[in-house]
């Protein structure tokens, strides 16, 4: 095995060696299968909590304030934040760190800076790998920092057991609150920057839309085990200052009362299948597209169809049925 | 179609030095030229930049020192790294050097070297060309 010897220092929680893992499975997708066809037994102990929220509401700072209270409970806490890549040159500026300086050289805290590499949906190809080899390495708890997110980057809520979305006063009023997207994934909603004016509104704003939600009987059910997770669980709210600290105390009794829920109620196992599923999705994706993309660029019959298609006797649909005949999957009619 | 592979940068300020200008420029033209930057912010000490780097991983650190500090910290930094065995990463140090501290810093392995008024295009090429992986 190529990597065996850095899988056997991972497994023996040395630093370096989850670093440089991390570096291999973001930068090669191969290597990303042979890592974690390692270490896929060890994993599975780590508590995983999503931090999302749009850009500006102060996702690093309330993470930063977390860590320490986490810390006081004597966990050690591996952190990746994701930051986006720019479309334009490729390159990404990773500026979570900044928020976290009093946590760089202890011992029980891992932080690492990712770049969503295009990707969307809120995280990087490779968050799920790195919070499994974080979880090897021996974290308790891993929490995750989307991309500043704006409606509908909901990945993390497939990545994590718990969701927490950060809200600010002044920012959106009350038909933010009901529209789809991050609003219906979220397990806790923090209203951050307490401080400010507005809060309580927020919150009334909040409360308001739960309870529309409880009260509607669901007829449509896309996705049954999302669905039994967002059932049964009605999201708790609180108000924080990440500066101060103040009623950080209520949330980690938050954060803790939907750990049981998820575990005491057997969801977790639901959550953990769906989990599954939807990595498989991913990486599916990810080699069919590869495929695809080996193909269109290697076969000449691909310059041929294109042709016909200017010419209108093809159009693009069955230009794609071709494509997947050479691919040589089966087509049928819902692919 | 298979893709380069990303260099990423970590861009630091060592010890009581507040000026970070220069720093964010540098971390925006790198970013620009398609690199991963990582800013870690003010008033780092040399046992945080070098836990930063185990964690991070990064192909190279860009040291930006305006304090006069740069015969201290270098070492120690350069130490630690020596220290933890870490040896494929491209260490470069800019701001306020003196001709005379430079080849002193240039024994313990630092490079580099960029002062006021250099062009931002000699930074990024310098990085590409000097990586150690």
């Amino acid at each position: 095995m190529q990597y065996s010897d850095l899988i056997n220092k991972l497994i023996q929680k040395e630093t370096r060696a989850a670093a440089r893992l991390i570096t291999l499975v973001e930068n090669d997708i191969n290597a990303a299968e042979q890592v974690i066809n390692s270490i896929y037994k060890y994993t599975g102990n780590a508590y995983i909590l999503g931090i999302t929220g749009a850009p500006g509401t102060g996702k690093s700072t309330f993470i930063s304030t977390l860590i320490k209270n986490f810390l006081e409970k004597g966990k050690k806490i591996g952190i990746i934040c994701v930051d986006p890549t720019s479309p334009i040159t490729g390159g990404a500026l990773l500026g979570d760190r900044i928020r976290m300086k009093q946590y760089f050289s202890l011992d029980n805290v891992f932080i690492r800076s990712m770049a969503n590499r295009g990707q969307l949906g809120g995280l990087a190809r490779a968050t799920e790998d790195a919070i499994k080899i974080l979880d090897v390495y021996g974290c308790d708890l891993i929490i995750v920092e989307t991309v500043g997110v704006g409606q509908s980057e909901v990945d993390i809520f497939k990545s994590a057991h718990t969701v927490i979305v950060l809200l600010v006063p002044g920012l959106g009023d009350a038909i933010q609150a009901i529209k789809a997207g991050i609003m219906e994934i979220t397990d806790i909603f923090v209203i951050n920057k307490m401080d400010l004016g507005g809060a309580d509104k927020k919150v009334a704003e909040i409360i308001q839309m739960l309870e529309l939600k409880m009260n509607y009987k669901y007829e449509s059910q896309e996705n049954s085990e999302i669905y039994a997770k967002i059932e049964q669980w009605t999201p708790e709210i609180v108000k924080v200052n990440s500066i101060t600290g103040e009623n950080f105390n209520i949330l980690l009794d938050m954060i803790n009362k939907h750990e049981k829920f998820l575990k005491n109620t057997g969801i977790i196992s639901n959550y953990l299948k769906n989990r599954i599923k939807s990595e498989t999705m991913q990486i599916l994706k990810h080699k069919l597209t590869k495929k695809v993309e080996d193909l269109l660029y290697s076969n000449k019959n691909i310059e041929n169809y294109i042709d016909k298609v200017m010419e209108k006797s093809l159009d693009p649909y069955s230009m794609a049925n071709l494509i997947i005949e050479m691919l040589g999957i089966e087509k049928k009619r819902d692919f | 179609m298979e893709k380069k592979r990303k260099i990423k940068v970590l861009v630091c300020k060592p010890g009581l030095d507040g000026h970070d200008r220069g720093a964010k420029v540098i971390a925006r033209a790198l970013r620009d030229a398609g690199m991963e930057v990582i800013y870690t912010g003010l008033h780092q000490t040399p046992d945080d930049i070098v836990n930063t780097i185990i964690q991070e991983d990064p192909d190279a650190i860009l040291l930006s020192i305006l304090s006069g500090a740069h015969n201290a910290l270098c070492p120690a930094i350069m130490e630690k790294l020596k220290a933890k065995k870490i040896n494929d990463v491209l260490v470069s140090v800019g701001g306020i050097i003196p001709e005379e501290d430079k080849k002193f810093l240039k024994e313990l392995g630092l490079d580099g070297f960029y002062g006021p008024g250099t062009e931002l295009k000699t930074i990024v090429e310098f990085v590409k060309n000097n990586l150690k992986r």
